[in-house]
C-alpha cells in the first residue's frame, strides 16, 4: 500500500505485488526447500537465512473460503466479497475470489493469481481467479 | 514449588458503555478484586495488565503505569499484548513470577474499551490481530478468518451451521444467571440460523459481541495466603502457552489449533492432571466454531467430534463437562484485553462454589481456562484446582 501523503510503500510486499502484476509472482525458498512469503530474511520453518526467489506455481487450489458481508471500512464498497485460502504448493495465499459468481465458489476450485483493486480504496488486492 | 492461590477476583459488567474510559473500567475491577481478596494494596509487588487496542480506541499507549495508578497500586506495571490472549499471557507470567519467588502478590488483569469505535471501527481494530500485509489487505476480517476455519472444519469433518447454533444457545442459557453478562437473554436455534450473515457460514449469533469491560485477579503465593489466613481455596496449578504461524494460510491444518493443543498439554502436565479429570472449562468462544476447536485442542473431545458436543448435551450445564458456564465470550461478552483474566475469575468462582452456576458442578475440583489470540497464533491454558 502506498501512503497517500508520503508516497512510502512497504518494501518487499509492494515489490511482490509489482511482480505479480507482471505475471512474475514468486515465493521465497530456503536451502531446505521451505516456502514462505516476503518480506523475510529468515525461514520461519528452519531458521535458514539462505532464501531465494522462486517462481510461484501457476495455479493453486481453494482450501477454504468465506463470503464477507460485514467488512472493515477499507472494503465497505466491496462487500459482499469472497475471501479464500488457496494452496499453491510451497506456499498458500489469502486472496479475494474474483471473476465468478459468489454462489459458485467451492473448496477444491482451481485458481490463478490476479492482482485486482479494492472498489473502496483503489488499493491493490491479491485476487484469485478460477480457471 | 508454591501453588499460586487465587486470593480475589473482580469483574465489571461486560457490555456497551462507550463513554467509560479504560482506566475507570480497570479501577472498578481492581477495587472488587481487592475487596474479595482481603489483600492490602501496598502488598502488591507487580501489576501485569492485558490490553489489545488501547492505541486505536483511546489513543493511549504505555498503559501499565496508568492502570497501576487507577488501581491505587504503587508497584512496577507492565502491559501485555497478545491480541485476545493478552490477559491470559499476563496471568501466565504472574503465575511464574510468584512460583519462582520473585513476587508474593501480583495484581493481574486487563481491560478493553471497544464500543466507542462503533461496529466498523471495532471490526477494523480487531482485524489487526491478523497479518496486515498478507491477510487484512486481502479483506480478511476477524469473523472472516474464523469463517474460513469453520468452512474448513465442515469440509474436513462434516457438521453444519445448526450444530454451531447449539453452542450459541447453550452459552446464552448459561449467561442467564450471570448479572455481569452482556446478554442475559435466552435464544433458540432458529434465531441463530435466521440471523444476518457476517461471513459465511457464520452469522451474527455465531459471533461474540463487541464489549467494554475489565477483569482483575489478585494472585498470591501459598505462603502468603497461609500467613495472612486468606480465604483462597483455589490454586492455579498448571500453566501453558503455545504459538503458531501468524497467518491462517501458513498453518498445516486450517481446522485445528495446535497452539492451544501445545498450551493445554503443557498446562495438564504442569498440574499433573489429564483431560479426563477436567470437570469444567471456560474456553475462548469468540465464534461458535472456536469452542469446537478449543474442545478438540484440549482433548475434551476427539478431533472431528467437538462439533456435536453442545447439540448432544455433553457440554451443557447438565452435561458431563460443562463448558462456558459463565456464558462464554458469546453471551458474557468479550472485552478483548479482559477476557483471559475474566476466565480465571469465573473458573475460580465455579470451583469455590461462589458462582451462580456452581450448583451445576457441585463436586468439581478441576477447571480449565483457555484463552486464544488471533486465529490461535497465541494461546494460553491454565488449570485451576481446589486445594483446600
Amino acid at each position: 500500500m502506498t501512503d497517500p501523503e508520503t508516497g512510502v510503500q512497504d518494501a518487499g510486499f509492494d515489490d511482490w505485488l509489482d511482480a505479480a502484476e507482471e505475471g512474475d509472482a514468486y515465493y521465497l525458498e530456503c536451502a531446505n526447500g521451505h516456502g514462505s512469503l516476503p518480506p523475510r530474511r529468515v525461514c520461519p520453518d528452519c531458521g535458514s537465512t539462505d532464501l531465494e526467489e522462486v517462481p510461484l506455481p501457476e495455479t493453486g487450489v481453494i482450501e477454504t473460503f468465506t463470503v464477507t458481508h460485514v467488512p472493515t471500512p477499507a472494503f465497505e464498497e466491496d462487500a459482499p466479497y469472497a475471501t479464500a485460502v488457496a494452496d499453491f504448493g510451497p506456499v498458500a495465499l489469502t486472496g479475494q475470489v474474483v471473476g465468478i459468481d459468489l454462489d459458485a465458489i467451492e473448496t477444491g476450485l482451481e485458481v490463478e493469481l490476479e492482482i485486482t483493486v479494492s472498489e473502496t480504496t483503489g488499493e491493490r488486492v491479491i485476487g484469485l481467479s478460477p480457471i | 514449588m508454591s501453588n499460586v492461590r487465587v486470593a480475589g477476583v473482580g469483574l465489571t459488567p461486560f457490555g456497551s458503555t462507550p463513554e467509560r474510559t479504560g482506566r475507570d473500567l480497570f479501577a472498578e475491577a481492581s477495587i472488587k478484586a481487592f475487596e474479595d481478596s482481603g489483600v492490602p494494596r501496598e502488598d502488591v509487588d507487580a501489576l501485569l495488565y492485558g490490553n489489545f487496542m488501547g492505541e486505536l480506541s483511546e489513543h493511549q499507549g504505555h498503559q501499565g503505569p496508568l492502570m497501576a495508578e487507577a488501581a491505587g497500586v504503587q508497584a512496577p506495571a507492565t502491559r501485555y499484548e497478545s491480541a485476545c490472549a493478552s490477559s491470559g499471557a499476563a496471568v501466565r507470567d504472574a503465575v511464574m513470577r510468584v512460583r519462582n519467588g520473585e513476587d508474593d502478590v501480583v495484581l493481574v488483569g486487563g481491560a478493553e474499551r471497544m464500543t466507542n469505535l462503533g461496529t466498523a471501527g471495532a471490526t477494523e481494530a480487531l482485524a489487526i490481530a491478523a497479518d496486515d500485509l498478507w491477510e487484512v489487505r486481502a479483506g480478511t476480517t476477524f469473523p472472516g478468518a474464523y469463517a474460513l476455519m469453520a468452512q474448513a472444519y465442515f469440509d474436513e469433518f462434516g457438521g453444519e451451521h445448526e450444530d454451531l447454533a447449539h453452542i450459541a444457545v447453550k452459552n446464552h442459557e448459561n449467561a442467564l444467571t450471570n448479572d455481569k453478562a452482556q446478554y442475559q437473554r435466552a435464544i433458540e436455534v432458529e434465531d441463530v440460523l435466521e440471523a444476518p450473515q457476517v461471513s459465511s457460514p457464520l452469522g451474527l449469533y455465531d459471533a461474540c459481541p463487541i464489549s467494554d469491560g475489565a477483569a482483575a485477579v489478585v494472585l498470591t503465593s501459598e505462603e502468603y495466603a497461609d500467613e495472612h489466613d486468606l480465604e483462597a481455596p483455589v490454586a492455579i496449578t498448571g500453566t501453558g502457552q503455545g504459538g503458531d504461524r501468524m497467518a491462517l494460510h501458513d498453518r498445516e491444518h486450517l481446522a485445528r489449533s495446535p497452539a492451544a493443543r501445545e498450551a493445554g498439554a503443557e498446562a495438564y502436565a504442569d498440574a499433573g492432571v489429564d483431560a479426563t479429570e477436567v470437570d469444567l472449562a471456560e474456553v475462548h468462544d469468540c465464534f461458535t466454531i472456536a469452542e469446537v476447536l478449543a474442545l478438540e485442542a484440549l482433548d475434551l473431545e476427539p478431533i472431528g467430534e467437538g462439533i456435536t458436543a453442545a447439540r448432544d448435551g455433553r457440554t451443557t450445564a447438565d452435561g458431563e463437562t460443562p463448558i462456558n458456564l459463565s456464558g462464554g465470550l458469546k453471551a458474557k461478552g468479550h472485552p478483548v484485553g479482559a477476557t483471559g483474566a475474566s476466565q480465571i475469575a469465573e473458573v475460580a468462582k465455579l470451583l469455590a462454589g461462589t458462582h451462580p452456576n456452581s450448583s451445576a458442578v457441585e463436586e468439581a475440583t478441576t477447571g480449565v481456562a483457555h484463552n486464544a489470540g488471533g486465529t490461535v497464533a497465541s494461546a494460553t491454558v491454565h488449570v485451576l484446582e481446589v486445594v483446600e
